[in-house]
């Protein structure tokens, strides 16, 4: 008789809250109640529900009759933290919202901080294919774990070996390019925060060939893999007028046979000139979703190829704006003692041109102005619409940054997709999702 | 186990401690409590090669309370989540030990707001704090090292319970070293 | 009201000291004249034919940075929002969000919501405007013309306290369900502590110095 994994009775009926211990036990008081309903609560801690989303299911025997979810467990403020922040600092706030895609956040931000400001055609080429290099890896990144943990959710522990391995690789990029390996804070209002290093682009051409044969490991793993099939097939089934209604976008939406994808329809950065397909299924289940994921990878490489071309004609280009009012300032370069201030940029600062000492120190403390208004920036991250709606009230802190987020709408549909499927089943329509608590409680 | 609360402190005492002590931290199991993006490099550890902590039997992270000996708190703490927090600590069984990851675990990090507990041992007693945001794989690694440690030459029984005092009194005696401001006011 | 002048602008006593803490100022966009350029005209010339309406329920048409948003009175929101997605040469079907501003300046309008429309069709956004005053925070509510907006509505409930008419569910969504206040209205504080270094506090963001 376990004090933790109790009953509670409520207007609705009893609550049995399973949170380990002995599930015989738990069965059998179900069983002697006099209702037939059952509400189980998936509970914010969970090893199946990618991570503290709370679904409370309404059960019939194995089946759900209802599902809700419950959000709000990640709820970190950090719309009303950027109003208090500079504009460029909102960067390190807001990429940590989906911390699985973080240069998406970035890139939305920074591009809605641009159009406020009406520098868009002002951010220097290099930049602008920098930022796409950085997003398509980051697509890789996170359609790696968005495959490795739906396949572990499902029991298949290997796709998440090889998931990750691969993802290191990416790290490894983002690393070497911006010194973190999550949450980095690298695309800046105005540009990126500095160029790549020496040998970066190489070194991702290696990379790429070395990623094209390893995703084949996953691929054999699971394509046409029977099991996977019968736990896929036709599971999380949510039609086109359904994604429409709901608002849902991303793999969700493409699998239903939409071709809706903003890089091709709304392009932003750039991604006018780039050479790709966009990916779509027709199957509207989660085994469609997972092929769509699966080829977006290839498709990304692709796009990374490009860029790495178009970064090599562009060698010594500038990555930052060049209005110096608003440009980030700071150079960085690698010290005995970590990443800090390169001694060059000081020595020019302090020792040449006042005016850029106080730029420095102005845009630093101070942050620049950006004109009154209000915009919305949408960008096309792995999970769906990304946008940022941003009001600016004419002063250098941000009035209301609000991000639409695409799990927080993706989300909605679960109770869609599941209602009438088995428990099992709905393990796999959220991997389907591939909701990032983060951008869902921001 | 028990032994160790009737042994009195000496020679046996120290050698169970010891025996004890190189048990736990050699299959030390974390509870998968993994809440934001300290996770993804906690996932990291667990299942990437190079980071690789099953070769110190960690690789078991266990969903149910019950079977883990170690919560890694990873990740923000926001105030929904505390008491689930607390109550999935107080779901584990002793020995159990928190290492709290990363910074916005440790002290709230840089959301310093309505919404997130300003550091979880607000919650639940800490036994490591990692910073970092989020920490490598490695620190998190040095850091499960170093409880590592602290759990090997853990103290049982009657020598425990006198640690226990001496801790108590130093800071029971210890002098502030901040001034701590009258509510309302600002420091 | 009063904007800012230039880039490093002077405000008010030009103190930039910070200690007066950080300063808004509230700003009205105007209205846009006719021919609003790119595809707004054809827009709001198909909503004034679909929508008999039109002049009655639209206040402003407000076209800034090459994006349209139409401020709309809350009594009408729901008529105009079924004629957007109904109509052949409209049907903006899909609806991103309702995102909540508030601005305490702006008196009896002080809670905006903000929506925002994408048509597929077409491949056009723009954008719907409503506003409420603080002393009585209802909008109706869209679940019934996008079925997306439920979780949307319920969040702006949360962080602002905005009251949707015809929510089939209006609860608090990321906040704990018995939490006081909206959090993220303006006269709501960021919360937070100060933080404690040996010898100083540094108080929270929102207590701090903010250079204006």
């Amino acid at each position: 008789m376990s004090t933790f994994a109790s009953s509670r009775e409520t207007t609705q009926g009893t609550i049995y809250s399973v949170t380990g211990g002995d599930w015989d036990q738990v069965a059998s008081e179900i069983g002697s109640a006099k209702e037939e309903r059952v509400v189980v609560n998936m509970g914010p801690q969970h090893p199946s529900t990618h991570g503290v989303l709370r679904l409370m299911l309404e059960l019939e025997g194995e089946t759900i009759t209802e599902l809700r979810c419950g959000i709000g467990y990640l709820h970190t403020g950090i719309e009303k933290n950027t109003e208090f922040r500079t504009w460029t600092q909102g960067v390190t706030f807001v990429t940590r919202m989906d911390y699985l895609s973080p240069l998406f956040n970035e890139t939305t931000y920074c591009l809605g901080v641009e159009k406020l400001l009406g520098i868009t055609n002002d951010v220097p080429e290099r930049a602008s294919v920098i930022r796409v290099m950085m997003m398509e890896f980051n697509r890789i990144s996170s359609h790696m774990v968005a495959l490795g943990t739906g396949a572990l959710e499902l029991g298949a522990i290997t796709p998440m070996f090889f998931a990750f391995r691969e993802r290191e690789k990416v790290l490894d990029v983002f690393e070497k390019v911006s010194g973190l390996r999550m949450n980095m804070a690298y695309i800046r209002p105005g540009g990126v925060a500095q160029d790549l290093p020496e040998g970066t682009v190489s070194g991702i051409r290696e990379l790429i060939k070395d990623l094209r044969k390893n995703f084949k490991d996953n691929a054999k793993l699971l394509i046409g893999n029977s099991i996977w099939i019968k736990r896929t097939k036709g599971i999380g089934y949510l039609d086109l007028a359904g994604c429409i209604t709901l608002g849902v976008t991303g793999p969700v939406l493409r699998s239903t046979g939409m071709p809706w994808d903003l890089r091709k329809t709304q392009p932003y950065c750039g991604y006018e000139n780039y050479d790709f397909d966009v990916i779509t299924a027709d199957t509207c289940d989660v085994y469609g979703r997972f092929l769509i994921r699966m080829q977006e990878l290839e498709q990304s490489l692709r796009i990374i190829e490009q860029c790495c071309d178009k970064l090599d004609k562009l060698e010594g280009a500038p990555v930052m704006v060049a209005d110096k009012k608003i440009a980030w300032p700071a150079q960085l370069s690698l010290g005995g003692d970590g990443l800090g201030n390169s001694l060059d940029h000081i020595r020019q600062i302090m020792g040449t041109s006042m005016e850029a000492l106080i730029h420095h120190f102005k845009i630093v403390t101070e942050g620049f102005r950006v004109p009154a208004g209000q915009v919305y920036t949408p960008v096309e991250s792995p999970r769906g619409e990304l946008g940022a709606h941003l009001v600016s009230d004419g002063g250098t802190r941000p009035y209301r940054v609000h991000f639409r987020a695409p799990s927080f709408s993706n989300l909605q549909s679960t109770s869609a997709m599941c209602e009438g499927s088995l428990i099992a089943d709905v393990v796999a329509a959220v991997a389907s999702i591939d909701p990032v608590m983060g951008d869902v409680d921001r | 186990m028990g032994l160790e609360e009737k042994l009195p402190s000496g020679f046996l005492l120290t050698t169970v401690e010891k025996l004890a002590g190189y048990m736990r931290k050699n299959s030390l199991w974390p509870a998968t409590f993994g809440l934001a993006c300290c996770a993804i490099e906690m996932m990291a550890i667990g299942s990437a090669g190079k980071y690789d902590i099953s070769r110190f039997g960690m690789e078991v992270f266990r969903a149910s309370p019950r079977q883990a000996d170690l919560m890694i708190v990873a990740g923000r703490v926001s105030n929904k989540m505390a008491p689930v927090v607390r109550q999935i600590y107080d779901q584990m069984a002793a020995p159990k030990w928190v290492l709290s990851m990363g910074a916005c675990a440790s002290s709230g990090g840089m959301f310093n707001n309505y919404a997130i507990v300003q550091g979880v041992d607000h919650i639940i007693p800490v036994d490591i704090y990692l910073p970092g945001c989020p920490p490598r794989p490695e620190m998190l690694m040095d850091a499960i090292l170093k409880l590592h440690d602290q759990i090997g030459n853990e103290k049982l029984g009657v020598n425990r319970a006198k640690i226990v005092k001496e801790i108590e009194a130093s800071a029971i005696a210890a002098t502030p070293i901040h001034q701590i401001p009258v509510f309302g006011k600002q420091g | 009201m009063s904007e800012q002048k230039g880039s490093f602008g002077i405000q008010g006593t030009g103190d930039t000291s910070g200690y007066g803490g950080l300063v808004r100022s509230s700003f009205s966009p105007t209205s846009a004249q006719k021919p609003y350029g790119s595809y707004f005209d054809e827009v709001t010339d198909e909503l004034e034919r679909a929508f008999p309406e039109f002049n009655d329920a639209i206040e402003k048409v407000v076209v800034d940075r090459g994006e349209l948003t139409l401020h709309i009175k809350r009594q009408r929101l729901f008529d105009v929002a079924k004629t957007l997605r109904d109509t052949e040469t409209l049907r903006f079907e899909v609806c991103l969000g309702v995102s909540g501003v508030h601005y305490p300046e702006d008196s009896q309008r002080e809670l905006h919501a903000v929506y925002e429309l994408l048509s597929m069709t077409h491949n056009r956004r723009m954008r719907l405007e409503v506003s409420a005053p603080e002393s009585n925070p209802h909008i109706p509510s869209l679940v019934e013309v996008w079925a997306g907006t439920n979780w949307h509505e319920r969040e702006a409930y949360d962080m602002f306290g905005i009251i949707f008419d015809g929510h089939p569910a209006l609860t608090r969504i990321l906040m704990p369900d018995d939490w006081p206040g909206h959090p993220q209205r303006k006269d709501y504080p960021l919360g937070g502590i100060s933080v404690e270094y040996v010898g100083a506090t540094i108080p929270s963001p929102d207590n701090r110095r903010s250079y204006r």
